[in-house]
């Protein structure tokens, strides 16, 4: 035919080397990340759940600050040396018993500590005066205790287990749905906007799945670090050293998990977000992940204080992100303990990438009712 | 050249190619024409990769394509989609990007496109905040952004106004006149039969007539005339060996079996007056199309 001789034609294009797969990956991944930076959406609601995080770092250590000392009356030396000595309540001194009175009537102290006015039947020279019921922290404190011996002494406090449970689980659990939901959305568009035919022409499937699950990764895990950062200083500025540092560890346990357990997630929600072609069907296609990213939520909040669930969970690959953390906190794990269960998250998170990325490169160009899972693994 | 070679593919049950067999030449222009659900798409994707075939083969000058050479094609879905949320410039400079261009001549390539499709001043806009038209373009634009070596466009034409196709056309035939092999598939036989330089007719999974348009014109032309005098033509009636299909005061339609007999007809009709039209009726696109798709 007429046709030009082939080194005309490419004289005209000069060619360019292919991209390899890993150019490939951070060019999708690069306009992921950018796509969610520009979305007013995306940026509010991580300013919001920023926002709660240093909000209650800082409201609990203005309660700490707050705890002050209960304030006893106490009129004479010796009272006012056991109250010195119990170091748990703070000392007002009064004239006599009935300024103290007059100050226990007022409500401006709990209690009053007095000298007896007889000895018989009791050790302490001291008598308490209180208004309507015995101040059992005042008593405590002039009190006789035996010796008490633990068996299995808890190294956290119960309340602050309870609230380091909720602070695992909740970020975990909003980071993934935040995450996870942006994935399957942006699959989603792509098949739906058709723009993943172009691509599908350009790129391998596995570049394109690759780089989606990269650029979200990354932005999951810097929203992750990024509260860390933020509870860590709010702690070191809110005067908390201690209790960063019994966190501290378990934080970057956490995020080591959590870098990736998101990745599993993410493949999930890629791979059946990728069998519907509708934005409104997204959601039900996706819930059965959903499921699995509420389940640790919910385990840790109601079994943080029962040992033999938070073992199993900080195995499984779906709750190890919260449970082995929850573990490293409590102190009940081995040192051995986190690598084995990251090792097993390690390769099932490949796993689920190999079928993951089969799923999805099945699905994508098949518009209209959604794939069932035979079909999209069969292909 | 590239060629389809004996391709097949079924979907399920269903077949959809059966031994699909074309070439599209360098530098020409070659339409792809069959009803809905004929199997262009199909025939299209598989040549793109985006689909592989039961049997048979895509062979670029004779070897059999890889992925390497796939990427230097450029790409048009029927089903429209860029990304909505994306500015156009940004859009079409990571499209080139993905193809493997360099930043620089990514954005160059781009910004000279959309100037050259009309969308200079809109490179900074949203695709969502285009209208339907624009965002034609703008797809055709995505599909030639990285200066591709071979165009395949499924129904480049639906949906844009008329100056929009001029101006598709206009580019099409530019890429063509540098030697580039471009196959485009229509619904409007008009825009293919003035534009195309070969076609490929498929019907039911099955290539119907395939060769330069001319040729197949050529091929099925009746030997049926019309001519346009100045009187009353009925007289054309009495010319041996012609039989008349139509008059109409001086225009008359007429088979001649043999050149002798229509060449006398214009003889008779010179010698009674003037002849302002006498000519061989070319079957339009569409009639071939009727007649090969039957």
């Amino acid at each position: 035919m007429s046709a030009p001789s082939g080194d005309a034609a490419q004289t005209q294009h000069p060619r360019h080397p292919a991209p390899s797969l890993g150019q490939s990956v951070r060019l999708v991944a690069t306009r992921e990340i950018l796509a969610r930076l520009r979305s007013k959406a995306f940026l509010i609601s991580t300013g919001i759940l920023l926002l709660i995080s240093i909000g209650s770092v800082v409201a609990g250590g203005i309660a700490s600050q707050n705890q002050t000392l209960s304030k006893v009356a106490v009129v004479g030396s010796a009272a006012a040396q056991v109250v010195r000595q119990a170091g748990t309540l703070a000392a007002v001194e009064a004239d006599d018993v009935a300024a103290a009175e007059a100050l226990v009537r007022a409500g401006t102290v709990t209690a009053a500590i007095v000298p007896a006015e007889s000895q018989a039947g009791y050790p302490l020279p001291l008598r308490v005066i209180a208004l309507s019921g015995t101040p059992l922290e005042v008593v405590g404190v002039l009190s006789l205790r035996p010796e008490v011996t633990l068996l299995e002494p808890s190294k956290q406090g119960e309340g602050l287990v309870y609230l380091v449970a909720i602070g695992f689980g909740l970020v975990f659990f909003m980071s993934a749905i935040t995450f996870g939901s942006t994935i399957a959305q942006s699959v989603v568009e792509e098949k739906q906007t058709r723009v993943v035919e172009i691509l599908m022409t350009t790129i391998p499937v596995r570049a394109l799945l690759a780089g989606k699950i990269v650029g979200n990764s990354i932005m999951a895990f810097a929203q992750i670090v990024a509260i860390g950062l933020l509870v860590s200083i709010g702690m070191a500025v809110t005067g908390q050293h201690t209790l960063l540092g019994d966190i501290g560890p378990s934080l970057v346990w956490f995020a080591v998990f959590f870098a990736f357990g998101f990745v599993m997630l993410a493949s999930l929600f890629a791979a059946t977000a990728s069998m519907v072609s509708r934005q409104e069907d997204v959601g039900s296609a996706t819930s059965p992940v959903l499921v699995l990213v509420m389940i640790p939520y919910f385990l840790v909040i109601f079994f943080n204080d029962n040992p033999t669930v938070l073992s199993i969970m900080s195995y499984i690959p779906f709750s190890a992100p919260v449970g082995m953390p929850m573990r490293i906190f409590l102190g009940t794990a081995v040192w051995w303990e986190p690598l084995l269960s990251l090792a097993i998250l390690l390769a099932s998170t490949a796993l689920v990438i190999l079928l993951g990325s089969r799923i999805y490169a099945n699905s994508l160009l098949r518009m209209g009712a959604r794939v069932t899972f035979r079909e999209a693994l069969r292909g | 050249m590239l060629s389809i070679e004996h391709v097949d593919k079924r979907f399920g049950t269903r077949q959809v190619l059966t031994d699909v067999s074309f070439d599209i030449a360098d530098g020409r222009l070659t339409g792809f024409v069959g009803a809905n659900g004929a199997g262009k798409t199909t025939a299209m994707r598989i040549i793109l990769g985006v689909l592989s075939s039961d049997s048979g083969e895509v062979c670029l000058d004779g070897v059999p394509l890889t992925a390497d050479d796939r990427r230097r094609f450029g790409y048009m879905p029927e089903e429209r989609g860029l990304y909505p949320k994306m500015k156009i410039g940004e859009q079409l400079v990571y499209l080139a990007r993905l193809h493997g261009l360099p930043p620089a001549s990514a954005r160059r390539n781009a910004a000279e496109l959309l100037e050259r499709l009309g969308l200079g001043e809109r490179s900074g806009d949203l695709v969502e905040s285009l209208s339907l038209g624009n965002q034609q373009r703008a797809q055709i634009a995505a599909a030639l952004v990285h200066d591709p070596e071979f165009l395949v466009l499924d129904e480049p034409f639906s949906g844009l106004d008329p100056l929009a196709v001029e101006v598709v056309m206009g580019v099409l035939g530019s890429y063509a006149a540098r030697g580039v092999p471009v196959l485009f598939s229509s619904h409007q036989l008009d825009i293919v039969e003035r534009l195309c330089d070969d076609l490929v007719i498929i019907a039911g999974g099955e290539i119907r007539a395939n060769g330069p348009r001319d040729e197949l014109r050529e091929r099925h032309s009746s030997p049926r005339f019309e001519i346009r005098t100045g009187g009353d033509a009925g007289w054309v009636r009495t010319v041996p060996g012609v039989e008349v299909l139509e008059v109409n005061g001086g225009f008359a339609v007429f088979e001649a079996q043999t050149d002798a007999a229509s060449q006398s007809v214009l003889r008779l009709a010179l010698e009674r007056g003037p002849v302002s039209a006498f000519s061989r009726q070319r079957p339009s696109l569409a009639t071939i199309f009727k007649e090969v798709v039957q």
